[in-house]
């Protein structure tokens, strides 16, 4: 102990000291907390349900509740259904960075059967909107893009932008591009209204206009830029910008070259 | 002690100091080449704004470094353009700047006014044509002029009228009447309040009669947005509250300042933003302005269900929709 106490002042103490504290509660705690899963395992429900809780539990019950419940930082997630939880963990934007105004789209932390078996497990709290199948996607064959360009302008392009690029919202939210998600990603953002989207039901936006709209939106992504440089597509801001910063800086260079004097 | 201060002498004119050009001929030889260079330029960029114009084809895309992927046919007609116009007035510039006398001279200013022969010369001329032209004998000459004279200057105060007529009543109304069913838009569906979930939009329009179509104009003062809320959520005189429906509030998409379509809604803060001006209307609280340039909230359409349960209107709006105006009521 004598020995020990030598170094109390030492310059590494308190942080090893603190790192020691820190690795017994944290041990402790798992080895209390490890009999608390085993509880509940005996309630019968689909092993694919039971795997999407026990990942729940690790990594969205901090947050949301032990049982989806939801808390001071976040909502319930009862009744979000399947759909709601394949947009927001398949694209990534659960879990949480930060605690930011907005989550945004990164990479997915898990893999796609982790993320099924998640949705399985909130399905199976309350009824939801459920993940579309590949056989409601068939906006290829039944969109019409004529259509679906008039409801993306009446529906979506105010927040979204004309030409679906994103936009601002208030206090640093905003609206994400549509430019490169995914058909089922679009469909499940329409039906279950994520963040600061509003919900476009299926009797107000028929499933096959959804088709319409996602059908416009991929032409879109694919649109080339016949008029030359597209700037980003978000009209006058960009056009701005440029002419005021690239085009009068050009004009001060020209008229300091104008008036040098010549030796 | 004193302090005072020689005044300083004229330091007249610095002395003119000569360019390089102007005394040795290599420069000279030197700032000649450049000049001939950038009208060498100018023709290169013609040519290649002619070649981009006839052998590139409109549909090539090539990968450009920060402008990413970019319509080569549109990149070398402004490219060829530019070059060809900016280095022609490069080269004038430089012309001028290096090889063009750059002597001083000084020009004393004169007097404005003109000298008293000239003057003269110039009253006795206007007398003479007055004379000639026989103004104060032709009589009828003179009138008919007076009239051409004065009907032309008519023209353009009649034109004025092209700022009118007045609106009058047309904007104190909307195609909102008591009974008229809220039809989606587009689809032109009545809406059931089964349809909207809550947290759900629909951008509404009123029903047309049979054989009616759209008017852009009208559409203008109709559109609507319905949003369904929980009805505890709401925060509204009984008045107000009466004109939901089970959560479903339903107000004038014309904002209230300068008209744009107000329909960015947050779902999560219950704030609907106009784009235009960032206008910020608390749903809840019937739309109240709570932040922009916005003066009134916008009006809330009186809703209630038919006979076969569908959305219609209790009443037409009880005020203007959109931005004020001269002859506003209220």
């Amino acid at each position: 102990m004598k020995r020990l106490s030598r170094y109390r002042k030492h310059r590494f103490a308190s942080p090893l000291a603190l790192l020691f504290a820190l690795f017994l509660i944290g041990t402790t705690f798992s080895v209390a907390n490890a009999s608390s899963p085993k509880a509940s395992a005996s309630l019968s429900r689909s092993a694919a349900v039971d795997e999407g809780r026990q990942i729940f539990l690790k990594g969205c019950s901090s947050c949301h509740g032990l049982n989806a419940e939801g808390g001071k930082i976040a909502p319930s997630l009862l009744g979000v259904g399947a759909a709601s939880v394949d947009f927001q963990v398949g694209t990534g934007r659960m879990p949480m960075a930060d605690m930011s105004v907005q989550a945004m789209r990164k990479k997915p932390l898990y893999n796609p059967d982790q993320v099924a078996a998640l949705a399985n497990y909130v399905a199976s709290l309350a009824p939801g909107p459920g993940i579309p199948g590949d056989e409601i996607m068939v906006y290829e064959r039944d969109g019409n893009t004529a259509q679906g360009g008039e409801l993306f302008r009446t529906n979506c392009a105010m927040c979204h932008n004309f030409a679906g690029q994103g936009g601002a919202l208030s206090q640093g939210k905003y609206a994400p591009t549509v430019m490169g998600a995914d058909a089922k990603t679009i469909y499940e953002a329409m039906i279950t209204g994520p963040q600061s989207m509003p919900v476009f039901s299926d009797r107000i936006i028929t499933p096959a206009e959804k088709l319409s709209i996602i059908k416009w939106i991929k032409g879109a992504e694919v649109e080339p830029a016949l008029g030359g440089a597209a700037l980003g597509r978000v009209g006058p801001v960009t056009e701005g910008l440029l002419v005021w910063t690239f085009g009068l800086g050009l004009l001060i260079g020209i008229a300091v070259w104008l008036t040098t004097k010549v030796r | 002690m004193s302090r005072e201060v020689a005044p300083l002498s004229d330091p007249g004119l610095p002395d003119h100091v000569h360019r390089k050009a102007d005394t040795d001929p290599i420069a000279e030889k030197k700032a000649e080449r450049q000049v001939a260079l950038f009208f060498a330029f100018s023709a290169l960029g013609t040519i290649l704004f002619i070649y981009s114009y006839l052998f590139i084809h409109h549909d090539l895309f090539i990968f450009i470094p920060i402008l990413g992927s970019t319509n080569a046919h549109q990149l070398f007609l402004g490219l060829g353009l530019t070059c060809s116009l900016l280095f022609i007035g490069m080269g004038a510039v430089h012309w001028a700047k290096y090889l063009m006398p750059d002597n001083e001279v000084i020009a004393h200013r004169h007097e404005f006014r003109s000298p008293e022969n000239e003057r003269a010369d110039f009253i006795a001329t206007v007398k003479e044509g007055a004379a000639a032209s026989g103004l104060g004998r032709r009589s009828i000459i003179k009138r008919s002029l007076a009239l051409s004279m004065g009907l032309v200057g008519l023209s353009p105060l009649l034109l004025l009228r092209d700022l009118g007529p007045l609106p009058e009543k047309q904007l104190e109304t909307t195609s909102w009447k008591t009974g008229t069913r809220l039809v989606t838009d587009p689809g032109n569906r009545p809406i059931k309040p089964a349809d909207l979930e809550v947290g759900a939009v629909a951008q509404v329009l009123p029903e047309l009669v049979e054989g009616q179509e759209r008017i852009l104009n009208n559409i203008g003062k109709d559109a609507v947005l319905l949003i369904r809320l929980r009805p505890e959520e709401f925060q509204l005189s009984p008045e107000r509250l009466s004109w939901t429906h089970e959560g479903i509030i339903a107000f004038s998409k014309i904002c209230s300042h300068m008209g744009c379509a107000v329909a960015l809604y947050e779902q999560q803060t219950k704030h609907l933003l106009c784009p235009c001006h960032q206008s910020t209307f608390d749903v809840p609280r019937a739309a109240k302005v709570i932040f922009g340039p916005a003066a009134r909230p916008l009006p809330q359409l009186a809703i209630t269900l038919d006979s076969e349960g569908y959305l219609i209107a209790k009443q037409p709006f009880t005020e203007p929709v959109g931005p004020s105006f001269w002859e506003r009521s209220s």
